[in-house]
C-alpha cells in the first residue's frame, strides 16, 4: 500500500461523500475521484487494495452485466419476445426464437404456453450496453422456467457473501440444508428441496447472511444456526 | 375561529437571547432521524426536527413513465413535496398547492447535483416527501431526509445534502426558525449544502437583510448544515452498526 493518506480503517462503514483517500489512488467500485480525492458514492464497507480504493455497497440495485445468470419474472408477452423484470433499471428482453427449437412462427407457435405473465425464468444475459434493453437467453443447461421451490430476494451486492470465498458458504448451505440453491446475480435466490422444512431452513440461513453480511466470522455462525435449528426439527415428527 | 397558539407573542426573543422554545440564537431544534423505515419503497427515511415530522420514500431507478419524459442521457429525478391535510393547524386541501409545486421543484434541484443521474439514462428516480406535521423549515428538513432516502435506496451519490435555515428575528440573527419566528421575523434564508464538495445547492430568502447580515446568515446556516450532516451520517450507519455490535461482541 502506498503511504499517501487514507482516512478510514479497512471494512469501516462509510456513507456517500466520505473522503476515502487523497493522492495517487485509483477509484474502484462505488467511489469517484475529484481533484485527486476519492469519495464514496454509496453506504458500504471501504476496502483499500494496493492503490485501488473501493466500497462494498451494503444496499444497491442490480445493474445488468453480460454473462450473469439472473432470475426474472415475465411481465409482458409481446410479438416475438417476452419482457422480463430482472430487478434492474431496465426490463430485459427474451426473444421467442430463443425458446423454440425450430424457427419461430407467430401463426403456429403459442408464446404464452411457453412463458406466461407471472412466470419465473432462469436466464443468462448475453448482451447489454445501456442503450438498449438487456437481452437474455435460455439456451444453456439449467436455464428456463422455474417449476418449484421458494424465492428469496436480497440486495444484489450481498450475493458474493451468499456464495462465500471460493463458494464456501453456498457449498455449506447446500450440504447442511439438503437444498438445491440457484443464485441469480440480480439478487433473486431460488431454493428447492423435497421437504418444505429444509427450504424454510435455507431461507432462514440466507436471511441471516443478508442481515449480517457486513460482519466477520459469518460462515461459522450460519453453520451453527443451521445445526441448532436442525436439532430442534428432529423432535418434530416428520410428516410424509 | 379563535386561534390561541398561533397568536404572535409580544416578544419572540428575550433580551438575553433566549427564544420562545428556550433555544439560544445559534441552536438547532432537537433532531431525530431514522433510515429504512418503510419496507415497500426501495429507500426511505424519517426526520423529526422540533415539531416537524417528515417522511421520505424513494423508488428507482426504474423505466421512466410516461415514456416521453425519459431523458436519453441521464436519469429523470422527480420529487414530490406534499403536506398531509393534518400537517397544519387548519386543514390543508390535499391537492398540490402553488407552494408545494414550487417546493417540489426547488427540492429536486437541490438534490440533483448530488445524484449521479448520468449513470442510468432513460430511467426515473422518484422521491416522495410527506410532511406529516409542519412547524417552519420544512423544505430544509425535507431535503435532509430525502437525501438520506436516496442514499438508503442505494443510488450512487456525490455526497449527502444537508439543509438548514437561518434568518433575522426582532433584529437578531438566529438559526433554524420555527413557524412563528418565520412569520413574525424580518428574514428567513433556507440553504442546502453539500459538505464534501462545499457546494450550496439551494439558497432562497424572503424578507430583507443588509449585505453584512446576509453574509453572516449564510455562514450561520452552513454551520447548521454541518451539525445536520453529522446526524445524517450517524443515522445512515446506525442500522449496520447495531447488527455488527450485536454479533461481534
Amino acid at each position: 500500500m502506498s503511504d499517501l493518506p487514507t482516512f478510514y480503517e479497512r471494512k469501516e462503514i462509510v456513507t456517500p461523500g466520505d473522503l476515502l483517500a487523497e493522492g495517487d489512488y485509483l477509484a474502484g467500485d462505488n467511489t469517484y475521484k475529484e481533484d485527486g480525492k476519492i469519495y464514496a458514492t454509496r453506504v458500504g464497507l471501504v476496502e483499500y487494495e494496493d492503490r485501488r480504493v473501493l466500497v462494498v455497497a451494503l444496499k444497491a440495485f442490480y445493474v445488468p452485466s453480460v454473462g450473469d445468470m439472473v432470475i426474472g419474472k415475465v411481465i409482458e408477452v409481446g410479438l416475438g419476445s417476452w419482457l422480463i423484470d430482472i430487478r434492474a433499471p431496465y426490463p430485459a428482453l427474451l426473444r421467442a426464437s430463443d425458446a423454440f427449437s425450430r424457427p419461430f412462427k407467430p401463426q403456429r407457435d403459442d408464446m404464452p404456453s411457453i412463458f406466461d405473465v407471472g412466470d419465473l425464468v432462469i436466464a443468462k444475459i448475453i448482451a447489454y450496453d445501456r442503450t438498449r434493453a438487456p437481452l437474455l437467453t435460455i439456451r444453456e443447461p439449467d436455464l428456463g422456467k422455474v417449476e418449484r421451490g421458494q424465492i428469496y430476494e436480497i440486495t444484489p451486492t450481498k450475493i458474493p457473501r451468499v456464495i462465500g470465498r471460493k463458494g464456501s458458504m453456498i457449498t455449506m448451505l447446500k450440504q447442511e440444508t439438503n437444498c438445491q440453491i440457484t443464485i441469480g446475480q440480480n439478487g433473486v435466490i431460488l431454493v428447492s428441496s423435497r421437504s418444505p422444512k429444509d427450504e424454510q431452513l435455507a431461507v432462514m440461513a440466507i436471511r441471516k447472511i443478508e442481515e449480517e453480511a457486513h460482519t466477520s466470522g459469518l460462515t461459522d455462525r450460519v453453520t451453527q444456526m443451521i445445526r441448532s435449528e436442525k436439532g430442534d426439527v428432529k423432535h418434530v415428527p416428520e410428516e410424509t | 375561529m379563535l386561534n390561541m397558539s398561533q397568536k404572535k407573542p409580544e416578544k419572540m426573543i428575550e433580551d438575553n437571547g433566549v427564544r420562545l422554545d428556550g433555544r439560544g440564537p445559534k441552536d438547532l431544534r432537537p433532531i431525530k432521524i431514522e433510515v429504512d423505515v418503510l419496507s415497500n419503497a426501495d429507500g426511505s427515511a424519517y426526520i423529526e426536527q422540533g415539531k416537524n415530522k417528515i417522511l421520505a420514500a424513494v423508488y428507482g431507478p426504474n423505466e421512466a413513465h410516461p415514456k416521453h419524459l425519459a431523458i436519453p442521457d441521464r436519469a429523470l429525478l422527480r420529487c414530490r413535496y406534499h403536506m398531509a391535510p393534518f400537517s397544519v393547524e387548519e386543514r390543508k386541501s390535499p391537492a398540490p398547492s402553488r407552494r408545494e409545486v414550487e417546493l417540489s421543484k426547488v427540492i429536486t434541484e437541490a438534490l440533483e447535483p448530488a445524484v449521479f443521474v448520468e449513470y442510468y439514462p432513460r430511467t426515473s428516480i422518484d422521491t416522495f416527501i410527506e410532511v406529516l406535521q409542519a412547524d417552519g423549515g420544512t423544505r430544509c428538513a425535507a431535503i435532509t431526509v430525502a437525501s438520506l432516502a436516496l442514499a438508503d435506496a442505494g443510488i450512487p451519490m456525490r455526497g449527502l445534502v444537508a439543509a438548514c435555515a437561518a434568518g433575522k428575528v426582532e433584529g437578531r440573527l438566529v438559526l433554524d426558525l420555527t413557524d412563528i419566528e418565520d412569520k413574525g421575523g424580518e428574514a428567513d434564508l433556507p440553504l442546502a449544502w453539500m459538505p464534501n464538495l462545499n457546494a450550496i445547492t439551494l439558497l432562497q430568502m424572503d424578507g430583507s437583510l443588509t449585505t453584512d447580515e446576509f453574509e453572516q446568515v449564510v455562514n450561520m446556516a452552513v454551520e447548521g448544515c454541518k451539525q445536520v450532516y453529522g446526524l445524517q451520517k450517524e443515522a445512515l450507519k446506525a442500522k449496520y452498526v447495531a447488527v455488527k455490535g450485536e454479533v461481534e461482541e
